[in-house]
């Protein structure tokens, strides 16, 4: 191949660089990686930056202060193609949960000069600021699933990446079903496929890591939750964790937390 | 009709073994019986049971040493013929930029399957309809169903999500095996009835050290047979695919469409749903591809997926699109029912939806009025 490589770049804003450490992660795959693109900008692996325009750009990391919030429509200008990777780019992250609570009075009660503080109210997925092209699940995300997205960026096609449930890999995988065999409360029928059902494979319910699947059911599940003896303040905590800013678990802790209905079913007609 | 002792399943299980065969059947592991290797008698759930209902699988010990005391659990046959993941070809570029194309490793070693229930034997029975009887024959399943050794077992109790009666599959197994027992335990006797479905299960049998059965133990074997089909948990009504052919507006799908999570579950534990997936997998260096085969759902939106997007968007029509399928429309596709009544999509549904009671809701209030 004649033409010049690729460039690649990587950024994180709020989260803790668990993501961007899976490229490294890739190990065996790595030279393949760096062979096919060049590596621009990624502080964890390089000093060398080179400044963009960038090919692919791969953000890590939510949105929690206004200069973040500059920052990212900057590197999107300068991005060909923008993915962002992690619970924390594609859903706030766990941090998320100050959506639910009064940031400035976290603030006054940590800070000796909460004036220096200059944060959002909300911690964003990056989707809520700038366009984005494609959004890689998980906490942390899978290498696999990484190196899918890199391979497919770089043949023009589009990720193989199932947005069906963690049950599909649960029952691919032979586990028993925690849910049904041991009386488990269990986020996988409703939780995006991606890690190999890693939990219920070692006997735990899913924690719902790469948060909402495609059209979930979380009213659905909730009901058997409570059957299964599960308190509502615990079905409030069990949506609000590192995909608490998820829309579909956002609901449903919201609505969980308020006693409400399930929501009137629209277009779910046949 | 032939008698062999309980301990003759440890013989055959070795003799199996012993002539090459990769031996597969029920064993305990993490709270369920599932299909795994067995290498002999201590392999086998031996004094177990499970207690099913809709969304619910526990395992009970027994009170008694029954082999085979236990109906089906979460895994079905279909793993061993048509795998979860199979690699279906490679492909692999010259240096001239042409591509060589070799099989994929489509594993086929010779089994054996102990203890398939009249049930898992019928889903067989339908598999081979959707994967041989066509024009196109599936290569990888034939090899892997070609040599298998089938040892059935009659159901003495049916669990609670059984309805293989009404699906006219069972609870005896009557043919498609080499070899089927009937397990009779009570507080006298304990012993196995052992009949011969082909040549091999005939030769096999004589090396189990059988005997005539009494005309007590014969009695007792047949009271078996006709006790079993009285226990079924469920019931299917017997016009189901009229119903469903007349019901595809009906107001039940939205309804159900509220509980289903939409998870796949019914679909992957179903012996007959033979939905696949097919995955080109190159590798970075477009060198080499890979086309992977993995069981899929229709369940899933990417299932219906054609110009313009899913056309089976909402869940109401996806869960109408499965059960009238495998109740009605099969009939028209493959001459038979999908349906064979084990009750799997019933048990291992996260939120308990029941195949029998969705047939039945819409049987008794046929334009949906109530």
């Amino acid at each position: 191949m004649s033409r010049e490589k690729p460039t690649l770049a990587v950024f994180k804003f709020a989260s803790c660089d668990g993501c961007q450490l899976s490229l490294l992660d890739c190990e065996d795959e790595l030279l393949a990686v760096t062979d096919r693109v060049r590596i621009a900008h990624f502080p964890e692996a390089s000093s060398q930056r080179i400044d963009g325009p960038w090919d692919l750009t791969l953000v890590e990391g939510s949105i929690t202060t206004p200069e973040a919030a500059e920052q990212i429509r900057e590197i999107r200008s300068a991005s060909r193609f923008l993915v962002t990777i992690g619970a924390c780019a594609t859903a706030g992250g766990i941090q998320a949960l100050r959506n639910f609570a009064d940031v400035e009075a976290f603030t006054r009660q940590v800070y000796a000069h909460p004036e220096y503080i200059e944060t959002l109210a909300t911690s964003d997925a990056i989707s809520q600021h700038v366009p984005v092209d494609f959004e890689l699940r998980g906490c942390p995300i899978d290498k696999y699933q990484l190196l899918e997205v890199i391979s497919a960026f770089l043949y023009g096609r589009r990720p193989q990446v199932s947005n069906a449930s963690v049950c599909e890999e649960c029952k691919r995988a032979g586990h028993v079903c925690v849910m049904v065999a041991h009386g488990t409360p269990c986020l996988g029928p409703v939780t995006h496929a991606g890690c190999g059902a890693l939990c219920p494979g070692c006997n735990r319910g899913c924690y719902g890591c790469f948060g909402p699947k495609e059209t979930p059911n979380a009213p659905g599940l909730s009901g058997q939750l409570e059957t299964l003896g599960m308190d509502r303040a615990t079905r409030v905590r069990f949506y609000r964790t590192f995909n608490a800013g998820a829309d579909a678990f956002r609901e449903e802790s919201e609505r969980q937390e308020s006693g409400a209905a399930p929501p009137e079913e629209s277009g779910n007609r046949p | 009709m032939e008698v062999i002792a309980p301990q003759a399943v440890d013989t055959l299980i070795r003799l199996l073994a012993g002539d090459g065969y990769e031996v597969v059947g029920p064993t305990r592991r993490d709270g369920a019986i599932v299909y795994d290797r067995v290498g002999g008698l201590d392999d086998l759930p031996v004094g177990w049971t499970d207690e099913q209902a809709p969304g619910h699988y526990r395992l009970r010990e027994r009170d008694d040493q029954a082999l085979f005391g236990y109906v089906v659990g979460p895994h079905s046959w279909k793993k061993y013929l048509f795998p979860p993941e199979d690699t279906l070809f490679r492909l692999t570029r010259q240096p001239d930029g042409s591509f060589v194309t070799e099989p994929g490793i489509s594993e086929a070693p010779r089994r054996a399957f102990i203890g398939m229930r009249a049930c898992e034997l019928a889903a067989i029975d339908v598999q081979d309809r959707v994967f041989l009887d066509q024009a196109v024959q599936d290569r990888g399943y034939a090899a892997r169903r070609q040599d298998l050794f089938m040892v059935a077992v009659s159901c003495a109790e049916p669990g609670g999500t059984c309805f293989c009666a009404s699906m006219d599959t069972g609870p005896r197994a009557r043919e498609g095996f080499d070899l089927a027992l009937t397990e009779v335990i009570d507080a006298t006797q304990h012993f196995l009835v052992a009949e011969a479905g082909s040549e091999a299960g005939r030769a096999m049998l004589d090396r189990l050290d059988p005997r005539p059965a009494s005309d007590a133990e014969q009695a007792a074997a047949e009271r078996v047979w006709a006790e079993a089909p009285e226990k079924m948990g469920r019931q299917m009504p017997a016009d189901a695919r009229e119903v469903l052919n007349r019901a595809l507006e009906h107001p039940r799908w939205e309804e159900t469409a509220e509980r289903c999570l939409s998870c796949s579950n019914c679909t992957l534990v179903c012996p007959t749903c033979f939905c696949s997936q097919v995955e080109e997998v190159p590798d970075l260096e477009g060198q080499r591809s890979e086309r992977v085969r993995r069981w899929d759902s229709c369940f899933n939106q990417e299932h219906s997926h054609l110009v313009g997007g899913a056309h089976r968007d909402s869940v109401a029509a996806r869960y109408r699109q499965w059960i009238t399928h495998k109740l009605a429309t099969w009939h028209d596709q493959f001459g038979t029912s999908g349906c064979v009544g084990c009750g799997r999509c019933i048990t291992w549904c996260p939120v308990g939806i029941d195949i029998t009671e969705e047939v039945t809701a819409v049987r008794r209030d046929p334009e949906g009025r109530a």
